[in-house]
């Protein structure tokens, strides 16, 4: 069993359009059993690798391997085996719900029609509503059922809850968690919504700009920052220079300080500057990723 | 067993849920022998990844809050009580200090605050006789 290959295996892999690189030198796993939680601003290059791992794209550097077996080349191998709800939930508007679920349960042999009317009947989707006429969050629940109902072992999600309402964002969460804990599949999910990611995601991967900043276990990336508060004696002009600090943000007496480790130099680096800490805790998700996406800015403006 | 789940201050998830049942067991909602929730059942609940309700149960077995009792669930400890003090007594310092540092920002001198706690209890005591 654990020498299975994993669910997800990336390596190496960049694409370009035209001279823009959207994935660069990209390298990932993803462990059977994990709800891996991808993260990254609207253009960040997600769409892109899930398109790599759908088959949809081929690798042109790199490569790109789902249960071992490479997406392009075999993709009844892989799609068996994958649910996929993508982000603009493409499903025909002139089916009725039921039609759609038998239209795609010939697609599945391993169709199971009890949990497909299970999920019809928690999700409140009515079997001869018109696919066109169901609201935002129906069209998301009607595509997350046919990518459930075949109990796929990875499921794979681009921006679940992207445009809706908590109620139903909620929903598909308690959707997600249920996979993973029911039958210890796999989840890879993509959203900007830290929130959710860190509600659900065991392991978690940060790309910005089509590189990946972070990646590992949640609560190990979220150990491993801190943010103190410091204040000077008197007010400064300009942020304080910390060679360990991936970002710092104030005005006058106190200035906030984000690090990855090396928090003891920083403390250091503080004292020698005329410093105080006054205040030391673990940073949320999100503000370890808005400090490592005005990063990667800056490092931007900085080259050109 | 009611617990909330907050991504909003830092603080891990599955350290929020081992503290606040140590605070629920401090606070004598959690009663020794009492059954917590399965893994899953918790998991859906509050909407978190089932992993990390496993650590944070794992975590207060460590701790010897929780006892797992084999093939059944996982029960609040029956020898709770010597950790539910030591949570006690920490749950209270922190409020204390919380108590003290405000006081310092408004120039409340300590004894006047001795005063407080002690009228204030003195006044609880009166209601609860009647």
């Amino acid at each position: 069993m654990n020498n299975d290959p994993a669910p997800i295996e990336i390596k190496n892999l960049s694409r370009r359009f035209g001279a823009k690189p959207a994935l660069d030198d990209v390298s990932l796993t993803v462990p059977r059993g994990c709800v891996f939680g991808l993260v990254g601003e609207n253009g960040a290059g997600k769409t892109t690798l899930i398109k790599h791992i759908l088959g949809l794209l081929r690798a042109e550097q790199g490569s790109v391997r789902v249960f071992g077996l490479d997406p392009v080349a075999n993709p009844p191998g892989v799609l068996s085996r994958l649910g996929y709800l993508s982000e603009t939930r493409d499903l025909p508007g002139w089916m009725r719900v039921d039609e759609l679920l038998r239209y795609t349960q010939a697609f599945y042999p391993n169709w199971d029609e009890g949990y497909a009317e299970s999920l019809r009947k928690q999700f409140a989707l009515e079997s001869s509503a018109k696919i066109k006429h169901l609201s935002r969050g129906e069209l998301a629940k009607a595509a997350l059922l046919i990518a459930l109902a075949y109990r796929p072992e990875l499921l794979v999600l681009d921006e679940p809850s992207s445009g809706l309402d908590p109620v139903v964002r909620r929903d598909i969460l308690e959707a997600i968690v249920r996979t993973v804990a029911d039958e210890g599949r796999t989840v890879f999910f993509s959203s900007h919504l830290l929130d959710e990611i860190e509600r659900v995601a065991d392991r978690i991967a940060m790309i910005v700009n089509g590189r990946v900043v972070l990646d590992g276990a949640l609560d190990d990336i979220r150990e491993a920052h801190h943010y103190l508060t410091l204040r000077f004696p008197k007010p400064q002009d300009r942020a304080p220079l910390l060679s360990r600090a991936l970002s710092v943000h104030g005005t006058g007496h106190e200035w906030a300080v984000l690090c990855n480790g090396g928090r003891q130099e920083v403390i250091a680096q503080a004292a020698s500057l005329g410093a105080q800490v006054v205040e030391q805790r673990c940073p949320t998700l999100d503000e370890i990723f808005v400090a490592r996406a005005a990063r990667k800015q800056d490092a931007g403006k900085g080259a050109s | 067993m009611q617990l909330h789940i907050s991504t909003k201050d830092g603080m891990p998830i599955y350290v929020q849920i081992v503290n606040q049942v140590k605070y629920l067991v401090a606070a004598g909602r959690l009663a020794p022998g009492e059954e917590i929730p399965p893994i899953r059942t918790l998991a859906q609940q509050l909407v978190v990844n089932p992993n990390t309700v496993a650590k944070a149960y794992h975590e207060l077995e460590r701790e010897g809050v929780v006892t797992k009792r084999h093939g059944s669930g996982t029960y609040i400890s029956d020898n709770g009580s010597p950790l539910a003090r030591r949570e006690r007594v920490k749950i209270i310092t922190q409020r204390v200090d919380a108590l003290l540092a405000e006081a310092r920002h408004m120039d409340v001198p300590l004894k006047e605050i001795l005063d407080l706690v002690r009228g204030r209890h003195d006044n609880l005591q009166s209601k609860e006789g009647k």
